[in-house]
């Protein structure tokens, strides 16, 4: 019962992840990235429609054709904006998802793009105690798969502690000769593609269509916000949450379950401003 | 030259603090031109009418935006919340008077201002433009949920107003009442902002946009004054609203919706923040292309609509008002004599 909540919470923190990276690294409110992820559900949706992908394929082809279109954006655009005010920012990643939204309805229309799972991810798994659906506990495997990837990349690789060296400190990393250039480069591209990962994985029950960049845009920062910038359990936790708060909300309280969630960011966020996990800024 | 300026005649930079407030002869155009629109285009005055407000909306969001400094995306609460005081008393048969409800609406909305200020401005960056985001969304969804008084997703419609000084009826189809009405509120409403932002309490908030730290070091209350602006700016945004319920008698939930936020922030880039004039010619500029385009060519228009705001924030941050005025400083630079 419980599982579905989790498997949403885990596509949630597969999108937002990037996006609590980016922003703590560099302080960049993007709101562009609900875009990105709606990008990486298309090409993963085509790839395995057109141009006969398996989905585990189709994955992984969503993920590098965001991830780099994403570092092409990063290096001619966003890197002009680093130091622009936050309005700046807002305003321009505004801008490029209406892009985003306008394009994608020019090149592939306006409706929903069902994406058709494989034979062994539909159904129902027998797990011992219970019968649940196949997708969901494969949402699980792989949610807790990356999060365990991403914590052993950032607290045990060198670029993870350049990255958090980056986000408590930037002008002190940068005295150490860190390059944050080349580091937010890869951070966002790596983000990007992650959110197209979560595109892909959760266009099973949150649909793929053009106004999906902004549709969910509020729950990736809602997310981002509650869990604390650039904090990779952070967002974890708080993705969980959401997700089991919503999925429950939605089915004990159909009416005014969303009400519940804004209330709890709005209280959570007064109660510390920095998010659930994440440190004081000074 | 009065005598307390003749003191300073010789003090260019003290002259121009001082007649800074002072109507500029170029001031009266855009109301005449308000006024030319109304005998001109006798067809097209409902869709003046939503200029006009749309004019006001952005006026609201220019004082906390533009001069306070405040980001923002939750404007559209304050809007929504006018609307829906208008909407509800009229539909209720409680109040329908049209100036006292615009009266209404703007208390109503200045007090969630005030309620939402207090707790919101103690943040700032992301978690603010969060917290303001989330509180329109609930305002929205407590709407949405409260059916039994707001109708719910559908909406208020046919709200019986009545008649503006008891003799000129509304008339949604040849709507001359309202054009001229809307006219003069946004007058009174604009030069209430006129002066405040020319007044010392609109330049310490400058101050505090440009640098909060040294305006605490000075002394200025800052948190206050910025609760201030954010409560004024809010009674602005409920006699938008109102005034909007009252002109198409009806409301629906799209007036709290982020879409209405967002619109209402790019029209005020558009024309420049931070300058009274640039929420006119932001609406203007925004409301005529889209009136025309949208219905033509409505994902070109999204698609234009999105590359002017990425042009605008990497290389005209001052939007069109900006670009004018570099324009004139650029005629009227020393040139060198041939």
């Amino acid at each position: 019962m419980l599982l579905g909540g989790v498997a949403a919470g885990m596509v949630l923190f597969i999108v937002s992840v990037g996006l609590s990276v980016t922003m703590g690294l560099m302080g960049f409110v993007n709101l562009a990235h609900g875009g990105f992820a709606m990008i990486g559900g298309y090409a993963i949706a085509l790839a395995m429609k057109h141009w006969g992908f398996a989905f585990l394929p189709a994955l992984l082809f969503g993920f590098v054709v965001t991830a780099a279109a994403s570092a092409v954006l990063e290096r001619l655009l966003y890197s002009q904006l680093y130091r622009a005010s936050e309005l700046d920012q807002v305003l321009f990643t505004i801008g490029l998802v209406f892009m985003m939204i306008a394009s994608v309805t020019v090149l592939v229309g306006p409706e929903n793009q069902p994406l058709m799972l494989p034979a062994f991810l539909r159904g129902q798994i027998n797990l011992g105690i219970t019968q649940y659906r196949t997708y969901s506990v494969f949402l699980i495997a792989v949610g807790i798969l990356i999060v365990s990837g991403l914590w052993l990349a950032f607290e045990r690789t060198r670029t993870g502690a350049q990255i958090r060296a980056a986000v408590d400190n930037r002008r002190m990393a940068e005295s150490l000769g860190i390059n944050i250039g080349l580091l937010f480069t890869l951070t966002f591209a790596f983000g990007s593609g992650m959110a197209a990962l979560g595109g892909g994985l959760g266009a099973e029950f949150l649909g793929l269509d053009p106004q999906y960049a902004l549709k969910y845009l509020v729950y990736f920062l809602i997310v981002v916000a509650v869990g604390g910038l650039g904090r990779v359990t952070g967002v974890f936790y708080a993705a969980l949450l959401i997700g089991v708060l919503d999925f429950a909300l939605k089915k004990y309280v159909p009416q005014g379950g969303t009400a519940f969630i804004y209330a709890f960011t709005i209280l959570l966020l007064l109660w510390r401003p920095q998010g659930l996990f994440g440190t004081k800024v000074t | 030259m009065t005598p307390s300026e003749s003191r300073w005649a010789d003090h260019p930079a003290a002259l121009a603090l001082a007649r800074r407030h002072r109507p500029r002869a170029w001031e009266p155009i855009p109301w005449v031109l308000a006024l030319a629109f109304f005998f001109a285009f006798p067809k097209y005055l409902g869709f003046g009418t939503e200029l006009l407000i749309t004019i006001l909306f952005a006026i609201s969001l220019d004082l906390v935006l533009g001069y306070a400094g405040i980001v923002t995306l939750g404007q559209a609460a304050f809007f929504g919340a006018g609307a829906y005081t208008v909407g509800i008393l009229a539909k209720r048969g409680i109040w329908n008077e049209p100036i006292t409800g615009l009266i209404l609406a703007a208390v109503v909305a200045a007090a969630i201002g005030l309620g939402s200020g207090l707790v919101l401005l103690r943040t700032g960056g992301l978690t603010l433009l969060m917290l303001t985001l989330c509180t329109m969304a609930l305002l929205e969804e407590a709407a949405n949920l409260a059916h039994d008084y707001t109708g719910g997703f559908d909406g208020l419609d046919s709200l019986p107003i009545a008649p503006l000084l008891g003799r000129f009826e509304f008339n949604p189809l040849y709507p001359t009442t309202q054009y001229l009405y809307v006219l003069a509120v946004l007058f009174v409403c604009f030069v209430f902002v006129r002066t405040l932002v020319y007044s010392p309490f609109g330049q310490s908030l400058t101050g505090i946009r440009e640098n909060t730290l040294r305006m605490h070091a000075v002394g200025a209350p800052v948190r206050r004054r910025l609760v201030t602006c954010y409560t004024l700016s809010a009674a602005i945004a409920g006699i938008a609203g109102g005034i909007w319920a009252q002109a198409n008698a009806y409301v629906n939930l799209g007036t709290l919706g982020l879409d209405r936020a967002a619109t209402v922030l790019i029209i005020l880039v558009l024309g420049g923040y931070g300058r009274l004039y640039g929420a006119f010619v932001g609406a203007v500029a925004y409301m005529a292309l889209s009136h025309f385009l949208s219905k033509l060519y409505p994902t070109a228009w999204q698609l234009g609509l999105g590359f002017m705001l990425v042009v605008i924030a990497l290389f005209a941050r001052n939007g069109i008002l900006g670009i004018a005025e570099l324009g004139a400083h650029w005629l009227r630079r020393p040139r060198p004599m041939p």
